[in-house]
């Protein structure tokens, strides 16, 4: 397959940013996304230029480091993957394919196509835990969980902390990631104790980092490759609001 | 150089409790004085800085990824193991023990393998405590599956992102830390170099990923828990950016490395589809409880899977090993399948792979009971591939995946470096040459939480610590030497990139140093290697500065210590004389095509020590004692 790029190019945090335009030749649509970005990126360097940056890791999904909008799309077309999941099959020969970094004020451009996603860390750091210390802890059958209720905590759990659910959302919202983990604890016995402090202190850095909020339009969802249901949402705002009272 | 492994004295079911009585302690209202360097956030570093910073000291952790979540442990798949005997099958910590070492054909201490299987069920306690969402049943107990090299079933599970749920607890367990500030976390900082004042471990040298800046940092203590070093072959199932970097430069500061030739191959990944490929995507071992590994009867039988009636079927690992039937270790199931193939068994268009069917599975429980077991392994199979496994069965051949060598600890997880810490995949401790399904988790953890925390302490309180600051020489000169390292990569401006070279070098790696080892084919290697390693030196080419984000040159100094570590597996793997878990030498092996050990000769841990110029390494041994358990021939029939 040949295709034509539109690849979002910029310098670094102050640098204004561009599209250029770059060709892919001789791509096999057996490869992956990342794959076609790697041979694209080796012919720059032979060409003395700089190669495209983008974060990436395990390349099999769930590091949640690659992320990308293409064509439009948090981890372009298709359900329930990542950008490393993608694989060039699902383009077709001589395509257009425009490739960005993910847009929100929240997530600062790095360089390219890489962001800078510590918002999301520094609202895990405000509650996203248990306060178990290493040791001194009971049996783990101790702790009855039922398998309904430790799959959908698993489900919750799932989230691989990527931001397309932000990059997705019109407003940049990040109640789908914050969501999934106050949820997932919120099920389980061992969240108990700090469930309201939780869900208080979360909610509380997700503001101060300024992401938007949620006006359910759930393309966070839609966008979520590890399919992670809007469900959590409500289930947050409930928790929020009994915290409250 | 003497090494001891400092192994305490006693009766082996003993030794842990009283080596913690007789270990010295730390003051609480002291601990805050000291200061702890761990680099690493994966099971082992996430666990250790968190469990280091609730104790009370002054902790600070550094990775290279933007999040500590992204380490590759998120990546593990199948599970931890752990002697609960819940399914009441007979388990207990020694069967763990008994089960570890032998699947470790026989090359691993008794006494670290011991201390794993002891502290192993804690583990477990502790990560139901954070909330991990393992598997249980509808009365609410945890459930077990089972794994190769094991004839009970004391693997935990949660679905098939076993790693990514244990990796969550523990970056939980750290972020509670850095919440209430005992640790502080660096991110994008990848260590280049270890700094070592009057002979001790004493701070590190960090690269900032995004602005370039070199950065030294001071600390009483560095602890290492930086991972494997499959990615030496270039195609493993390593995430990308796994490297070795950090103890290789420890190893050329004086660490011992240990048994490096020791590499796992995994039977069960999905095979390679082209020359693009980046990276290769495991298919976990679990998946061998329910599916069944075949070939066709018939050589170089071209039909579809479904057309193969089953008579002209050879389910061959239940046909060689009646016993222990698909579950065999891994060593074991890889090199009949490489056998298969050679031998002109193999299926799919590149006939280098052996089907591993779930059709009966589906008969027997249900299309949704598989779902529910491996669903998320199936899908990632249907997305690479374009093919549906409960249609047709999956296609798969082994590959690299997992080092069991590593930097040489002794029994307190310390290095031949004083001051320095090895945790993880990085050191050498436990696996012995071969490392069995779900124990990797397993040891991660075992010496985050509940060994290092304690052996970390006794070293601080066992010496006194002059101080030492960034701005002196020591810390000054290994600024300046990597510097140069970097700048030489840049000013070389050749015309093939990094990639280019690591593919070329891993391909060499895997052709003579790979599944099945030969002393002319590892004398070929040792030919070849260097001069791959002299051409990177002189034609790489790498774009960009040193003062922004640039990954090229991230990977071209990464690619660099590979190139003399891969130098160091061949040297190793000529050197051992024998067949032993995943060291396969051809000439070595039994009549049934087993592998063959030389007790006599070979029962010790090959520690290397750098002799100031990479290809000239000096051997010491560590003689390995078995006291409880006599080494035998494996056999899993
Ligand atoms: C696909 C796959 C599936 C697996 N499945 C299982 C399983 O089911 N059960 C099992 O027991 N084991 C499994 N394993 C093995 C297991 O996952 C690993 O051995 C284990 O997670 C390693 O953990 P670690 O903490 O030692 O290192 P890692 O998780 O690799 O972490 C390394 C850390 O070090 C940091 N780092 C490295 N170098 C530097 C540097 N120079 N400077 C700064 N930071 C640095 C990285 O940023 C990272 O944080 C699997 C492995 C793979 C590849
Ligand atoms: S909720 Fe989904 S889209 Fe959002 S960070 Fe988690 S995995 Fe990514
Ligand atoms: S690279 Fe890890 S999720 Fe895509």
């Amino acid at each position: 397959m040949n295709l034509t790029l539109k690849v979002w190019r910029q310098k670094d945090k102050n640098d204004e940013g561009r599209f250029i335009e770059y060709s892919a030749k001789n791509i096999s649509p057996d490869m992956s996304f990342l794959e076609m970005l790697d041979i694209v990126n080796i012919d720059l360097v032979k060409k003395g230029e700089t190669p495209i940056v983008f974060d990436h890791d395990c390349r099999e999904g769930i590091c949640g480091s690659c992320g990308m909008m293409i064509n439009g799309r948090a981890h372009g077309p298709g359900r329930g993957i990542a950008t490393c999941q993608l694989h060039m099959r699902s383009f077709a020969d001589d395509d257009e394919i425009v490739i960005e970094p993910w847009r929100a004020k929240s997530f600062p451009v790095l360089k390219d196509l890489m962001v800078d996603r510590t918002s999301f860390e520094r609202i895990m750091r405000s509650g996203g835990y248990t306060s178990a210390k290493t040791g001194g802890i009971p049996d783990g059958n101790s702790i009855l969980v039922p398998k309904p209720v430790a799959d959908e905590a698993f489900d919750a759990a799932a989230c691989i902390g990527c931001g397309a659910c932000v990059a997705a959302c019109p407003n940049s919202s990040a109640m789908l990631f914050v969501s999934a983990k106050v949820s997932q604890l919120a099920l389980l016995p061992q969240g108990q104790a700090e469930r309201e402090t939780r869900v208080q202190r979360m909610v509380a850095q997700m503001d101060e980092e300024k992401f938007g909020s949620c006006s359910n339009t759930y393309a966070c969802e839609a966008e979520c490759p590890k399919g992670i249901s809007v469900v959590h949402i409500a289930r947050l705002n409930r928790e929020y609001i009994t915290a409250q009272l | 150089m003497t090494i001891k492994s400092n192994i305490p004295k006693g009766p082996l079911d003993k030794k842990w409790s009283n080596h913690k009585f007789n270990m010295k302690l730390v003051n609480p209202a002291n601990r805050r004085k000291y200061k702890i360097i761990v680099v690493g956030t994966g099971l082992a570093g996430a666990s250790v800085a968190a469990t280091l910073g609730e104790l009370g000291y002054n902790v600070h952790s550094f990775c290279y990824h933007e999040s500590p979540r992204r380490a590759h442990s998120i990546a593990a798949q199948g599970g931890i193991n752990a002697p609960k005997n819940y399914s009441n099958d007979g388990d207990s910590v020694y069967r763990l023990f008994y089960d570890t070492i032998k699947g470790g054909d026989y090359r691993a201490r008794e006494a670290n393998v011991y201390r794993l299987a002891e502290v192993s069920g804690s583990i477990i306690d502790q990560c139901v405590a954070q909330g991990v969402p393992f598997a249980r049943d509808y009365a609410g107990y945890l459930d077990n599956r089972s794994f190769g090299g094991a004839q009970v079933a004391r693997t935990f599970y949660a679905r098939g992102q076993t790693g990514q749920q244990l990796l969550l607890g523990a970056y939980a367990a750290l972020n509670r830390q850095i919440d209430a500030g005992s640790v502080k976390f660096y991110e994008r900082r990848e260590m280049l170099d270890l700094v070592m004042v009057e002979g001790k471990a004493r701070g590190i040298i960090a690269r900032n990923l995004i602005n370039g800046k070199i950065e030294s940092y001071a600390a009483d203590a560095v602890v290492l828990a930086t991972g494997g070093y499959a990615n030496v072959f270039f195609l493993s199932t390593n995430a990308k950016a796994s490297n070795a970097t950090a103890v290789w430069r420890a190893h050329k500061r004086g660490a011992l490395f240990a048994n490096p030739c020791f590499t796992q191959i995994h039977p069960t990944c999905i095979p390679v589809s082209g020359e693009h490929q980046s990276k290769l995507t495991l298919m976990s071992e679990s998946l061998r409880n329910d599916g069944r590994v075949w070939v066709p009867k018939q050589k170089g039988d071209s039909r579809q899977a479904n057309q193969i009636p089953e008579n002209e079927r050879d389910y061959y690992l239940e046909r060689l090993y009646p016993s222990f039937g698909n579950l065999v270790p891994r060593d074991v199931a890889s090199r009949r399948a490489k056998e298969m193939c050679d031998n002109g068994y193999g299926v799919g268009s590149s006939k280098m792979a052996v089907y591993l069917d779930f059709a009966d599975a589906i008969k027997r429980l249900g299309k949704d009971a598989i779902f529910e077991k491996y669903g998320n392994l199936l899908d990632m199979y249907k997305q690479i591939t374009g093919e549906d496994p409960y249609q047709v069965p999956m296609r798969i051949y082994p590959a690299v995946h997992y080092t069991m060598g590593g930097l040489w600890v002794d029994y307190n997880l310390m290095s031949s470096i004083s001051g320095l810490f090895i945790l993880g995949e990085a050191n050498f401790s436990d696996h012995g040459a071969n490392r069995l399904g779900a124990s990797a988790l397993m040891q991660g953890l075992a010496d985050g939480y509940f060994i290092a925390p304690y052996t970390i302490s006794n070293y601080l309180a066992s010496n006194k610590f002059s101080p030492v600051k960034e701005e002196q020489k020591e810390f000054t000169d290994a600024e300046n030497s990597v510097t140069s390292t970097i700048n030489k990569l840049l000013s070389i401006d050749g015309n093939k990139t990094v990639d280019e070279f690591h593919r070329e070098f891993g391909k060499v790696m895997w052709d003579y140093v790979g599944m099945g080892r030969t002393k002319q084919g590892l004398q070929k290697a040792l030919k070849l290697l260097p001069e791959i390693r002299s051409k990177f030196w002189k034609e790489v080419k790498i774009t960009g500065n040193a003062h922004d984000i640039n990954t090229e040159l991230e990977k071209a100094q990464r690619v660099a210590d590979f190139m003399e570590l891969g130098e160091l597996i061949a040297i190793d793997a000529l050197h051992r004389e024998e067949s032993c878990g995943g060291h396969f030498r051809e000439e070595f092996q039994t009549e049934e095509g087993e592998a063959k050990r030389n007790d006599k000769k070979f029962s010790y841990v090959a520690a290397w020590e750098f002799s100031g110029k990479p290809g000239s390494p000096k051997l010491n041994k560590e003689k390995l004692d078995f006291e409880e358990v006599h080494p035998s021939q494996r056999s899993y029939k």
